[in-house]
């Protein structure tokens, strides 16, 4: 173990900083979800990694980054409308376990298909942004720029859902399920948006991921499992509490992994969370009941 | 205004509701008052919707409210404010008020409903950033009527506004429907507080185990027998 109070400490914090902006963003959708349908999309990672090489192909059939990024989002945008439709609705009043059995046999339709389609090689979409330097310390880009789109994606859907109607429903929706048509709602279109809006995050989250990491079928389980400890850890369902967690478990990742091993800092992470969901079970952050 | 004709609900195999028939016309406020458990509460979820009736007819201005789906009942000009308010709790008081004006036809006229709304409850003007579910009972109240009002209805359901608040409240809440039913408002009332609400309505039901037992006008059903030794304890 190699760690001291310098300058190299300091990067690793604020690099942990940078990734908790896309950790963010990839809870978010995965708690806006939860919150408003009751139901877990253990497949989300899955999506992100179906945005990935859409955006891949897009961009390597000839469109610019920036119409590859923004087709990739419509992409899955639409794939979690179906993902509801086909798949979610039919489930909806069915036990919890079965609702976690179908989106997990997404999650391996989607890497199976991916492996037939797309092959088993690692593939990088080959944009590279350089870093800069600071004091001795180097932050890429990449990482820069998916922390600050990260953080405007997430300003923009809480814009969404305090200033519109549709938003103020996603809300309310969570709240009380019942008395919905007495507002003129139709929690079916309200579900279905939702489902949409939690694609479409998955989306850009894939348009960050690619300018970052290589692009392959199991990409998913990298991410999978962390962002969903993210979302309990925060209380699944709460999205301020995702976004806290966050932060927390990136600079486990970040810290943990520039003092030792980068292994380590996952492995650290991880242990964190087992004991904080033994402590608090609910979550650091009380989800609302 | 609103008809019912020999409507059927039931919840499973369990029916609450038998051949009920009544009708509410335009400027009245009537009441329907009977026994805990005696279908008052399903009456009103058929009519808004939240039940599916599963016989007879229905119609509000003539419009069939069997054959629409629930979400666009509100449309017809019925606002339903629910047993024990139903709120969202997380909610401000003003994304409530917006919640209630969601439908198309009554979002273009949100900012002067809002305005109509506070004026007549400006206390929900002092609270419109507080979180619903951290006002008093008689506040959270007059949120759901004020919610209800932002649809901009003909007809307003309200389904025992004074359960669950104390006695000084309860007089409050009474007072709030006879506010809005100067207001011009056609009211449909169910209520246990027998004494109170005969004094608001103009006319009123009875109903017992499902059924309409006697109908008549609020000072009948105040005279009346089966009223007084069940519900008076006269």
């Amino acid at each position: 173990m190699d760690c001291h109070l310098d300058i190299f400490f300091l990067e690793a914090v604020l690099n942990g900083v940078l990734l908790a902006g896309l950790l963010a963003l990839l809870a978010l959708g995965l708690n806006l979800v939860f919150g408003v349908i009751d139901v877990v999309w253990i497949s989300y990672a899955e999506l992100v990694m179906v945005g990935m090489y859409g955006i891949y192909y897009a961009h390597k059939g000839g469109a610019p980054f920036l119409v590859a990024a923004v087709l990739g989002i419509v992409l899955v945008a639409v794939a979690g409308a179906l993902m509801h439709y086909l798949v979610i609705r039919p489930v909806l009043d069915q036990p919890p376990i079965n609702q976690l059995l179908v989106t997990g046999g997404v999650l391996f339709f989607l890497q199976a298909a991916a492996t037939m389609a797309f092959g088993v090689e690692f593939r990088s979409i080959g944009i590279r942004l350089g870093s800069v330097n600071a004091f001795d310390m180097s932050f890429a880009w990449a990482r820069i720029i998916t922390f600050g789109v990260a953080i405007g994606g997430i300003l923009a859907l809480w814009l969404f859902l305090t200033r519109t109607y549709m938003g103020t429903a996603i809300r309310a929706i969570s709240q009380d399920r019942q008395i919905m048509p007495l507002m003129g709602v139709d929690a079916r279109r309200v579900y279905l948006v939702t489902s949409a809006i939690g694609g479409g995050l998955a989306g850009l989250a894939a348009a960050l991921m690619v300018l970052q990491y290589d692009i392959y079928p199991q990409i998913g389980l990298q991410f999978g499992p962390l962002v969903f400890m993210i979302c309990v850890l925060g209380g699944l369902g709460n999205m301020i509490g995702g976004f806290v967690a966050a932060f927390i478990i990136s600079q486990f990742i970040a810290v943990g992994g520039s003092c030792m091993a980068t292994e380590w800092g996952y492995a650290i992470a991880f242990l964190f969370f087992m004991v904080a969901v033994f402590i608090r079970p609910q979550g650091l952050f009380a989800a609302k009941s | 205004m609103l008809s019912l004709t020999n409507v059927d609900a039931a919840y499973g195999s369990f029916q609450a509701l038998f051949g009920v028939s009544m009708r509410v016309e335009a400027g009245e406020a009537v009441a329907v008052i009977g026994a805990n458990g005696a279908g008052k509460t399903t009456l009103l979820r058929v009519i808004s919707g939240l039940l599916p009736a599963s016989g007879g007819d229905m119609t509000m201005d003539g419009v069939s409210l069997r054959t629409i789906a629930p979400h666009r009942i509100v449309a017809t000009g019925i606002a339903h404010v629910p047993e024990s308010r139903r709120l969202f709790p997380q909610l401000s008081v003003e994304a409530n008020l917006k919640m209630g004006a969601y439908m198309p036809a009554a979002r273009a006229r949100y900012a002067e409903r809002l305005d109509y709304v506070y004026g007549l409850f400006p206390r929900l003007k002092e609270r419109r950033g507080q979180l619903a579910g951290t006002m008093s009972g008689g506040e959270q109240q007059m949120c759901a009527i004020g919610r209800a009002l932002m649809s901009g209805p003909k007809l307003v359901l309200l389904d025992e506004p004074s359960m669950g608040l104390a006695p000084v409240v309860v007089a409050q809440v009474f007072e709030l429907v006879r506010r809005i039913r100067a207001e011009g408002y056609t009211v449909l009332i169910v209520e246990q507080n027998v004494q109170q609400v005969l004094k608001v309505a103009d006319r009123a039901y009875l109903l017992e185990v499902g059924r309409i037992k006697t109908a008549g006008t609020s000072a009948e059903l105040l005279a009346s027998d089966d009223v007084r030794r069940a519900y008076m304890g006269l």
